[in-house]
């Protein structure tokens, strides 16, 4: 019987083991040796050894800050029009989808069958400098000859926007179909008008689905870095082309390694935050959909 | 008695209901603006995928796709496989998302049932651990690695990209799985052991059938994630080429243009894609 309770407190544990080492080895142990990494001094040829030099992360804010300030703007710009694309989409399939809502939903997921650089890839070649758009925008008289879409932060934030909005719609969407239209009948019983019955019922209660959204859209896109290579120029540089030029270009593991942790230092403090605020499960819910 | 009270409180609302307006449905065919933002977003999430399809189709000589209308041509369909190096970064991306599927989708369910099913000291630190990896930059994720296999000095290669690929996907497997676990009536298990069930008997013949949707869902998000991974896999690859990476680099070689044939292997991959979606969809339809 005891060796039965033992088997049986030991089950979840032998379950777990296999994926947690997985994570363990190439997930916290990887980012703790990148982390002893960033404080090593030396070079390539000589190899690197641990000097605790912590200025590197001095020295790599210096030169590399409007980078990182660049990417945390363009990440801002294109999560807050995503959310304002995204809201309206999300409120229209979950409250007028009727029995059309997954086919709904499915349509707006359709670009996640192709793939991710294909897409871009398929950006730049509609905004190139003889491509359909240029060419449609002249023809209306709204760019002139020189009019250029690529290398400028537009371009690179339109695609982090179309690239990313559909991680912004589900979790919005998601909150939206958990509101129970009852409650928005209720409202008008008690004489609210529907602005206001939206501002003091529907808003308040999708509150967590824009939050969880503003994560899985910020995140990915304040360190994605290939729209930025595809669309932009040299003018619109993101933190993540930095980083790998660091370590496969300049051979300066320590700088990459220290870059890598400012990125991650940032954005995770605002995890955080938001998880203590509202609690981790819901978030990890979102990201599973 | 009833006859003192009155009416019951369902009969109440009974009356209310017969009593009242039709439901105010006319809120939802008045607005107008919607249905219109709605669908120009979604066609304007389609265009890059309607132009893909359509150039895949576009007739040119050169060894990368013309940015002209040339007239329709299935020639670039039937020289699918001529470019040597893009059909073996097609099949490695083939074959590294099949395994990581299959690596990830056996520890994700193993570590979402035990998540979903037991209480234990330390499911915390694990739920903690799963919501860093999903929360994580790809940069920062990729650059980790990276260090672990530079210090450590492992060539990069196929098995690093299917390290990578396990590692990135496994946590959203198993938050699929202890979704479903969630949904699943622990006296299911209970009258299989009581029926003299042993443990494996128990897990594949009653709990696995219950939560298939969830493995399933989490088996073809790990495939989608790990067929259209970039970052990640940019830093772990070595030499190694993978379809999104053999796109990405020949779009920054010499003017960004691509071989025609990268449009019609896209165009392929998401024929596959949506046939595989559909088909599930109507599989889970006919079962309920």
């Amino acid at each position: 019987m005891s060796a039965l309770r033992i088997r049986r407190r030991l089950a979840p544990y032998a379950l777990v083991l296999p994926g947690w080492l997985w994570l363990v080895i190439f997930f916290v142990v990887p980012t703790v040796s990148m982390l002893s990494v960033s404080t090593m001094t030396g070079n390539d040829l000589d190899g690197f050894k641990q000097t605790f030099h912590f200025s590197t992360y001095s020295d790599a804010w210096t030169q590399y800050h409007v980078q990182i300030l660049r990417s945390l703007r363009y990440g801002l710009a294109a999560t807050v029009i995503c959310l304002v694309i995204a809201y309206p989409v999300a409120y229209w399939i979950a409250f007028r989808g009727g029995r059309y809502k997954s086919s709904l939903l499915f349509l707006l997921l359709l670009p996640f069958f192709v793939s991710f650089v294909i897409r871009t890839q398929s950006w730049q070649f509609m905004l190139s400098d003889h491509g359909m758009v240029i060419g449609l925008l002249r023809d209306l008289h709204l760019a002139g000859d020189h009019t250029q879409i690529l290398q400028t932060s537009t371009a690179v934030v339109g695609g982090l926007v179309y690239n990313f909005l559909p991680f912004t719609v589900l979790p919005i969407y998601v909150a939206l179909e958990r509101v129970d239209p009852a409650l928005l009948e209720a409202g008008s019983d008690l004489y609210a008008n529907k602005a206001t019955a939206f501002r003091k019922v529907v808003l308040p209660l999708s509150l967590p689905g824009v939050f969880a959204a503003v994560l899985l859209t910020f995140v990915p896109v304040a360190s994605d870095y290939v729209n930025a290579q595809i669309l932009g120029g040299s003018q619109t540089t993101m933190i993540g082309t930095v980083i790998q030029t660091e370590y496969f270009t300049n051979l300066n593991y320590p700088l990459a390694a220290s870059l890598s942790f400012i990125l991650m230092g940032v954005l995770l403090i605002g995890i955080f935050l938001y998880a203590r605020l509202l609690g981790t499960d819901d978030v990890l819910e979102m990201a599973a959909r | 008695m009833t006859a003192l009270v009155g009416p019951t409180l369902e009969e109440a609302f009974e009356e209310d209901r017969r009593r009242a307006p039709a439901p105010r449905r006319g809120s939802a065919r008045r607005g107008w603006l919607l249905p219109i933002w709605g669908w120009v977003v979604i066609l304007w999430l389609s265009s890059p995928i309607i132009v893909m399809i359509v150039f895949g189709l576009n007739d040119g000589r050169g060894r990368v796709v013309s940015t002209k209308w040339n007239g329709l041509t299935l020639k670039w369909y039937a020289q699918l496989f001529d470019n040597a190096d893009l059909t073996t970064a097609l099949e490695n991306s083939i074959t590294i998302a099949l395994l990581t599927t299959i690596i990830a989708v056996v520890l994700g369910t193993l570590m979402g049932v035990a998540l979903g099913k037991f209480r234990f000291r330390g499911s915390g630190s694990v739920t903690l651990l799963l919501f860093a990896n999903i929360a994580a930059p790809e940069v920062v994720l990729g650059a980790a690695l990276l260090s672990l296999f530079l210090s450590a000095n492992i060539p990069r290669g196929y098995g690093t990209i299917l390290i990578a690929h396990v590692m990135f996907s496994l946590a959203y497997v198993v938050v699929t799985v202890r979704a479903r676990m969630a949904g699943l009536d622990p006296a299911m298990e209970e009258a299989a052991r009581d029926l003299g069930a042993g443990p494996f008997v128990t897990f594949f013949r009653v709990t696995l059938p219950i939560i298939m949707p969830g493995v399933l869902a989490g088996g073809l998000l790990a495939f989608a994630l790990s067929i259209d991974d970039y970052i990640i896999t940019s830093f772990n690859n070595g030499s190694t080429l993978t379809f999104p990476l053999y796109v990405y680099g020949a779009s920054q070689r010499n003017g960004g243009g691509v071989p025609p044939q990268v449009n019609v292997m896209g165009t392929i991959i998401f024929a596959f894609g949506v046939l595989v979606a559909l088909g599930g969809a109507v599989a889970s339809r006919r079962k309920t």
